[in-house]
């Protein structure tokens, strides 16, 4: 009796996530402080590359500010944190909506835009917005930052692993709906609008209007990342949204799997794990202090060509190669032993 | 009133330094179709091979040459090595190789050469030229910047328009199959673009690094905006990178000047918006031939 | 309809098998954390200390000089026995100038590596991300590198700033200009952050707000090419003074247009971007085409001269200063590469008299190590450390600022130039007597108290 999932794709994801909720739940529970931390962002930055996934990988729409929408989220939920008592989820989702009006903002100009422009123009976009910041300091809170708080942890549960269940609980919610939404005619727009423009509009889809859903969505799910992360450094303040950000959200979308929600997790954890790695690498080696500060940087990059030229489908394409052979290698296999047994007379 | 004089002479040295590397980021648009987003960190490693061959004693002027020649190479090299294997497949790949390739060589320059500060020697003299009774913000090195990319520009133009070179290199971009057929060795006029773009990048690593704070990452902001005044000027127009180049250059200046600098990247993001919406294939762009 | 099933199947044994596979391989970087010592980073043997500096980055040059010479005092002491006998043991991680990856460098140190103490970690909104939690944890925050007037705060008692704050740097080099430019012009030029506005503030309380004709800023963010505009819109404000908050690039950036159009205004620079050796290779561009670098540093000698700035210890240039000569013996010996590449300049100096104040911070809390002796020996003797400053630091219960007093020096090619292996830099000479004064509005007044020497266990053994 084969194990049969329900075929309704909403019930299914539901189930799915609920399966991942219990296994991160025992996860977070046997781990350190720290590393729940950790876990935590790693769930803030799956959102974002998860949005970011559908936004380029999706809909063939290549963003390289994602980082300004961050700001955004970051800043809204700051803002209400410090001038207001509303409740918590409220604010979540005043910054939900303004990194989606922002996103608004952005993609309208920007379907008119293909490829390389869309992603000149973005970068601008990632350059301009946090120095309005630092323009306006008293508002901004400047150097010194605006302040976020958690709220209240209940019980006894440490503080980490709090913050990373609200942002593990953020993470699945968020893969849970873009998984419908890509499984539903939005997604097929979606992809019609990357696969051939022309052919799409000849078959009836607003190829305008489905581009700017597109970047809404994406650059709400960005917001809320940034809240989250916000919440994970503790004040908000513009030098966490370097251009490197969104570059390096972009990088690790396309090394998880452009395209795929799953894939964004492999991304997730290079974006958490990379400054750790870099530092263990270089106090092995024993460079000196100015080669080894930059070896992260070195190794990140030549990954991102090496990948891009013999891999381009990043971790997940890898995996999926890798399932599918590791499946025919083995059918195969026992097909011949089969027929091995067959054949002795 | 003196004010505004040196804020708009700025603006246009500024904005020959941005129609450089706008040059440069046509010269690759029209060879290969694609935006070489480390064009600007390129120029910078051989700005720094450059300041290495200056600290042996070689005279600048050799110098100068030199790097060009290296800069010639290198962009031949990366068309070879990095660009050829990405032909025909999804147009992200080339942004994320060019951007790898970007952050590889920060990281490099970083590693090689340190944090430490240095300075990069002007070619000419840059202390303003005399007017009158007063110095204007322009110098000799003004001067030669602005000689410089106009001789760029009509080199480009004359090559494009004018040689069968250009020709066969504006026949592989545009439609290499049928190139091929006639016998047109597509490959090498690819890299010959890519060649003559990392000569105009190099360039502009030498031009701008005297007047920068001379590091890893000083070509950044200026790749950006190199960007935006190609992309106004329309990414096939030589004299539109120019154009463009003059005009990114003025807006940011007035911007910097009368509203700060910290918002110089937001003008330049609204005058790219603006120019987008009214003509979406730059000022000097042929309009789209296609539409259905 | 069987087989789109067994595909999702498939498809679900893969995505939780990757998940977890992830997970695991994500929480196996690091293993369990050590269960809370009674001191956590102390040992009978060894001190663990962190902090976190930008190593890479726009923001490093220079900066990234300051955490290597503070490891050089450290292999010094432990050379010679450690601090009772415990070996300093620093860990010193790149941030690169980001709060967030400050907030997880930081739990990293203290949840995972167990530090003792946070010590000269920079930046302010590195430092001001990771406050509170450093608080929360009761983990001292000691000797941030910054001149933010936040550090010293009740609220935040683990806390502690060492240099001289903006505030106090602006209101001394501004009762300078009061005094000695009175009925001048004057026009600011400062970066748009909590340092450039912290020291105008100081400036203002002294400068009466008449006499200034121009406040110009810049962002540190987006700087990248000559202050043009701004320079243009002092000499057309007719400013005669330009007080300057500036790094040193930005420094630079503003004495080069200035010099192309022939504005020679009297600077008058923070020491943040004073530094002859950091800031001379930037100005030195403005020679012609590459004729050698001692042409360039006496073109370079030419824009700097008669820059006034302060300084809050004997400057490198001062070679007949013991504390100068300690410094140099103590760089040469234990940090030889460093010393190789960047010699005695601002960087290192600061580096090394901010470890020598730790190690006394050690010292005064005594055999029996724990967090609140360390907290409470800075606040009790603090005063009473042999540093290479000019005044005391001002450590007590109340202030947690270290120096708030510094002397107003010129740079001048009368005095001996600074020596570095980059080349041979404007050196500077003292104008005034040692000022001190407070973050408020108390007054700046001269400083009559004596001025230590290095120690002769530190002249001997270094």
């Amino acid at each position: 009796m084969t194990l049969r999932l329900p075929r309704q794709p909403m019930i299914r994801n539901l189930l799915l996530a609920l399966c991942g909720a219990g296994i991160l739940y025992f996860v977070t529970s046997l781990l350190s402080p720290y590393n729940d931390y950790l876990v935590g962002e790693i769930a803030l930055y799956l959102i974002a590359l998860a949005g970011l996934s559908l936004l380029t990988g999706v809909t063939g729409q290549i963003s390289l500010g994602h980082g300004a929408f961050m700001a955004v989220g970051a800043y809204t939920v700051a803002l209400l944190m410090t001038h207001t008592q509303l409740n918590f989820i409220v604010e979540l989702l005043a910054a939900i909506g303004a990194a989606a009006v922002l996103g608004l903002l952005i993609g309208v100009p920007a379907t008119r835009l293909k490829g390389p422009y869309l992603a000149g123009m973005t970068l601008l976009v990632a350059l301009a917005l946090p120095p309005i910041a630092d323009r306006w300091t008293t508002t901004f809170g400047g150097d010194q930052g605006l302040t976020t708080t958690v709220p209240n942890a209940p019980g006894t549960i440490n503080p980490e692993e709090w913050l990373a269940w609200i942002q593990i609980i953020g993470a699945l919610i968020t893969l849970v709906l873009l998984a419908n939404l890509l499984r539903s005619r939005f997604g097929r727009s979606f992809r019609a609008v990357r696969d051939d423009e022309i052919s799409a509009s000849l078959a009836g889809i607003h190829v305008a209007r489905t581009k700017v859903m597109a970047f809404v969505i994406s650059a709400a799910c960005a917001g809320l990342a940034g809240a989250f992360l916000g919440l994970s450094t503790g004040v908000v303040n513009t030098g966490e949204f370097p251009l490197t950000l969104s570059i390096q959200l972009l990088a690790a979308m396309v090394l998880g799997g452009t395209g795929s929600l799953m894939g964004m997790w492999w991304g997730a954890i290079l974006l958490v794990y990379l400054p750790q790695w870099s530092t263990s690498l270089s106090s092995h080696f024993n460079l000196g202090s100015g080669a080894s500060a930059y070896l992260a940087t070195i190794v990140f990059g030549a990954v991102l060509i090496v990948v891009m030229l013999i891999a381009p489908t990043g971790m997940q394409g890898g995996l999926r190669w890798g399932w599918r052979w590791g499946v025919s290698f083995i059918s195969g296999r026992l097909r011949q032993n089969l027929s091995s047994a067959n054949s002795t007379p | 009133m003196e004010l505004f004089i040196n804020i708009t002479l700025n603006g246009i040295t500024n904005g020959m330094i941005f129609a450089t590397l706008a040059l440069a980021l046509v010269l690759i648009f029209r060879a290969t179709r694609i935006i070489n987003f480390a064009q600007g960190a390129m120029g910078m490693m051989t700005t720094f091979i450059a300041s290495s061959l200056l600290n042996r004693g070689l005279g600048y002027w050799w110098a100068f040459l030199a790097v060009l020649a290296i800069g010639f190479v290198f962009g031949a090299l990366v068309e070879r090595v990095l660009i050829r294997p990405l032909q025909g497949k999804s147009e992200l790949n080339p942004v994320i190789v060019t951007i790898g390739l970007l952050v590889v060589l920060e990281g490099l320059a970083g590693a090689i050469y340190g944090n430490a500060s240095r300075g990069f020697p002007a070619a000419y003299s840059q202390s303003g030229l005399t007017i009158g009774h007063s110095k204007i913000a322009f110098s000799h090195f003004d001067l030669f910047i602005l000689v410089a990319v106009l001789a760029l520009m009509v080199a480009t133009l004359a090559l494009f328009r004018a040689t069968t070179l250009g020709l066969r290199m504006r026949a592989s971009a545009f439609a290499g199959e049928i190139a091929r057929l006639l016998g047109v060795r597509v490959g090498l006029f690819l890299t010959l673009g890519w060649a003559l773009a990392g000569v105009a990048g190099a360039l502009a690593g030498l031009l701008v690094a005297p007047t920068s704070s001379f590091g890893p990452y000083y070509m950044d902001l200026i790749l950006v905006y190199g960007f935006t005044a190609a992309v106004i000027g329309g990414l096939e127009s030589p004299v539109g990178a120019l154009i463009g180049g003059l005009i990114t250059g003025l807006c940011i200046s007035y911007v910097g000047g009368y509203f700060g600098s910290g918002l110089q990247p937001l003008g330049a993001l609204a005058l790219l918006i603006v120019t987008l919406m009214a003509r979406p294939e730059g000022i000097f762009a042929r309009p789209p031939a296609r539409k259905v | 309809m069987r087989q789109s099933n067994d595909r999702s199947t498939g498809r679900w044994v893969r995505v939780s098998l990757a998940g977890v596979i992830g997970l695991a391989l994500a929480t196996t970087v690091l293993t369990t954390s050590a269960g809370a010592a009674s001191t956590p980073g102390v040992t009978s043997t060894s001190i663990n200390i962190g902090a976190t500096v930008p190593l890479t980055g726009p923001a490093a040059p220079g900066y990234d000089e300051i955490a290597p010479a503070m490891n050089a005092v450290f292999d010094w002491v432990n050379a010679h026995g450690g601090v009772d006998g415990r070996k300093i043991n620093y860990n010193y991680l790149d941030d690169g100038y980001n709060p967030a990856n400050t907030a997880t460098l930081t739990r990293k140190l203290v949840l995972q590596d167990n530090i003792f103490a946070d010590v000269g970690s920079l930046g302010t909104p590195t430092q001001a991300a990771v406050q509170s939690f450093l608080n929360t944890q009761k983990v001292p925050q000691l000797f941030i590198e910054s001149g933010c007037d936040c550090w010293s705060n009740p609220k935040f008692p683990e806390s502690f700033g060492w240099q001289p704050p903006y505030t106090v740097e602006g209101k001394i080099l501004g009762a300078y200009i009061k005094s000695h430019f009175a009925g001048e012009k004057v026009g600011y030029l400062s970066q748009g952050d909590e340092f450039g506005q912290d020291f105008v503030k100081g400036l203002d309380e002294e400068i009466p707000s008449a006499s200034v004709v121009s406040r110009q800023t810049y962002d540190a963010s987006t700087l990248a090419g000559p202050l043009s505009n701004q320079v243009a819109a002092l000499k057309a404000a007719g400013a005669q003074v330009v007080a300057m908050a500036t790094i040193p690039a930005a420094t630079a950036l503003a004495m080069l247009p200035a010099a192309a159009i022939g504005y020679q205004p009297q600077y008058v620079i923070s020491n943040v971007g004073a530094d002859a050796p950091t800031v001379g290779p930037l100005l030195s561009s403005f020679t012609l085409a590459g004729k050698g670098t001692a042409a360039q540093a006496k073109a370079t000698a030419g824009l700097l001269n008669g820059v006034i700035t302060d300084s809050y210890f004997a400057p490198e240039s001062d070679v007949s200063n013991p504390w100068v000569q300690v410094e140099k013996k103590l760089l040469a010996k234990y940090a030889p590469s460093l010393y190789a590449k960047a010699g005695l300049d601002g960087n290192t100096q600061y580096g090394i008299a901010l470890a020598y104040t730790f190690v006394q911070a050690l010292q005064a809390a005594g055999k029996n190590l724990t967090r609140a002796g360390l907290l409470a020996a800075i606040e009790k003797s603090g005063k009473n450390f042999v540093t290479p400053g000019f005044v005391p630091l001002s450590y007590s219960s109340s202030v947690h600022f270290g120096f708030q007093g510094a002397e107003v020096i010129k740079l001048s090619t009368t005095a001996p130039p600074a020596v570095t292996p980059t080349g041979s830099w404007i050196g500077a000479t003292p104008v005034t007597g040692v000022e001190v004064t407070n973050v408020g509005s108390g007054p700046v007044k001269e400083y009559t108290g004596k001025t230590s020497t290095p120690p002769k266990k530190l002249v001997s053994t270094s």
